[in-house]
């Protein structure tokens, strides 16, 4: 299959200060692609970009063989973006969010009504729909955003940290819904701080630091690049980590330990290659 | 044709939904503050005929009707849009949906279009009641082309509200833009004395505005007795329509943040 989405150079500056640093990104049709990366790396502004939210400095994007610049409602039409801040309207109500949104889609009257129906049904929304925005708790509001996102069966979808706030069964649901997003071919780009989840659900995963791109692979090919066995181990009161190719040269390091010391041998995971990449544990600080 | 009318339907639909959710909060607003200028200035200073041969109320109550349509028109759109913008965010939701920004600019500025309407309407059948009783306002008439100049001035004013509302980067900037531009054109534009008594000068930097123009047009179109209809201000307001529309058009395309 083709790469739906195409991100050549791309840069983009905030008052003289480079968000994304001539960054370039494949995104091929219908994969899970996640979108790692620390605070302030780039992420949203690089999903706003490709979501014509924000307009670019330089470099092109094209969605589906579209050129973002010259097509954008053609572009326009294929998306769909879960943003990182809840955007609903706070005047209407919860339905009236939904058809608002169905009906800048074009969607007519009898599809728009089964969409709603089908997706507050899974989402467990039926008994807010109409009530007004505010009186829904950050997570209901979450998934009434996520339901508005997904009206129109995008080809393409952006979930920009759509887990933060959601309490453990609506991230288990929104899993299973992606899951079969993804199943279906809807080609899915997710950003998130949550790194086991990205490791579980990912076909490729690109790290993005300072604007650019410093690792892109998959999961398990990432892991190998800094090696597949992790040692773990506490000096100075710090935990420390190294990473060995083999199980025996983890082993050969570990013996050379103080006895006293803990020691745990495992095999690497996403969040040590995040780390080792980008130099900053994940949520912030050195 | 009819594509594009559809989506500017949908486009105001929520406005139109937010409306029917604040009907009679809206309604209070849009008439308190003319009505209170009628009563202050209409009433209240009572300054015999004017140099048009009129009653200083049946004079004064068109410019209050064009003033409703800028206040009215101006502040629910640009109010309304800055809060979707700013603060709920929901205004980058339609933006990333297929739309043409004609549409958008359209379907955005009915919602001053609407209310601007009804402000203006309310009160001139007040000072069409008034002038049936007998009490001021006698020379007043509703004529078609003064339904055309109100209904042109609120999307002047929707439009003017539009851009200030894509400029704002605050909610403070709006304040400033508020105070700076909308409060001098509200009493100065030929709204509560006419502009042709003032010094060349100050003529001259009061059609530099728009609601001078709006203000004549519908003096003219209210008294077609006394005044003749000034096409030259229904095209000057025209134009002012289009440099709004290219502005809000403009800035919709080369959105920055
Ligand atoms: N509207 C804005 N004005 C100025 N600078 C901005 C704006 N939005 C983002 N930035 C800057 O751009 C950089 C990238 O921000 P971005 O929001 O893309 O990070 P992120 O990777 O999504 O981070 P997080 O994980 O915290 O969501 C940051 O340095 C941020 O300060
Ligand atoms: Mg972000």
């Amino acid at each position: 299959m083709g790469d739906i989405i195409v991100i050549e150079d791309l840069v983009k500056m905030f008052d003289g200060k480079t968000a994304v640093d001539h960054l370039d990104l494949r995104i091929r049709e219908g994969e899970l692609f996640g979108f790692l990366g620390p605070n302030g790396a780039g992420k949203t502004t690089t999903v706003r970009c490709v979501a014509t939210l924000t307009n670019f400095d330089s470099g092109t994007i094209t969605v589906d063989g579209y050129n973002l610049r010259r097509n954008p409602v053609e572009a326009k039409s294929r998306m769909g973006v879960i943003q990182q801040q809840v955007s609903l309207d706070k005047d209407l109500t919860i339905r009236e969010n939904m058809i608002s949104h169905a009906m800048y889609h074009m969607m007519g009257k009898a599809e728009r009504d089964a969409r709603i129906r089908e997706l507050s049904d899974l989402f467990g929304l039926e008994e807010y729909l109409d009530k007004p925005v505010d009186s829904l708790s950050g997570g209901w509001k979450k998934r009434a955003a996520i339901v508005c996102a997904m009206l129109h069966s995008p080809r393409v979808l952006f979930l920009d940290e759509p887990t933060s706030g959601l309490d453990i069964n609506a991230r288990r649901l929104l899993w299973d819904v992606v899951r079969k997003l993804h199943a279906d071919g809807t080609t899915i780009v997710l950003t998130t701080h949550y790194i086991e989840e990205a490791e579980a659900l990912c076909d490729r995963v690109g790290i993005i630091d300072h604007g650019r791109i410093i690792a892109l692979d998959t999961p398990q090919r990432l892991c190998e690049g800094v090696g597949s066995v992790a040692v773990e181990y506490l000096e100075g009161g710090k935990t420390q980590y190294r990473y060995f190719g083999t199980r025996e040269d983890a082993n050969a390091f570990a013996s050379t330990i103080d006895t006293g010391v803990d020691v745990t041998i495992r095999k690497t995971n996403l969040e040590d290659v995040f780390v080792e990449l980008t130099g900053k544990s994940v949520g912030g600080g050195k | 044709m009819s594509n594009l009318l559809r989506q500017i339907y949908y486009v105001a639909w929520g406005d139109m939904m937010f409306m029917r959710h604040n009907f009679l909060n809206i309604l209070i607003m849009s008439i308190m503050s003319p009505i209170l200028y009628l009563i202050a200035f209409g009433f209240g200073l009572r300054t015999g005929t004017t140099d048009i041969g009129v009653s200083y109320v049946s004079f004064v109550i068109p410019g209050i009707v064009a003033l409703s349509s800028l206040n009215s028109s101006f502040s629910s759109t640009s109010t309304r849009m800055n809060v979707q913008r700013l603060y709920y965010r929901s205004f980058d939701e339609m933006m990333m949906c297929p739309l043409s920004l004609h549409a958008i600019v359209w379907g955005k500025c009915m919602l001053g279009l609407v209310r601007g309407l009804i402000a203006c309407f309310i009160l001139y059948a007040l000072g069409l009641g008034l002038g049936a009783g007998g009490i001021g306002g006698m020379e007043l008439e509703l004529t078609p082309m003064f339904v055309v100049c109100t209904v042109l001035s609120c999307i002047v004013f929707s439009f003017l509200g539009m851009a200030a509302a894509l400029l704002a980067k605050s909610h403070q900037s709006m304040a400033t833009f508020n105070s700076l531009i909308i409060l001098p054109m509200t009493f100065l534009c030929g709204t509560f004395f006419s502009v042709s008594a003032l010094h060349p000068v100050f003529q001259t930097i009061l059609y530099c505005l728009p609601l001078t123009y709006s203000s004549e047009l519908i003096r003219s179109a209210a008294l077609p007795d006394f005044l003749e209809f000034d096409w030259l201000c229904l095209l000057g307001l025209i134009l002012w329509g289009v440099a709004f529309y290219t502005i809000d058009y403009w800035l919709l395309k080369t959105r920055k943040v």
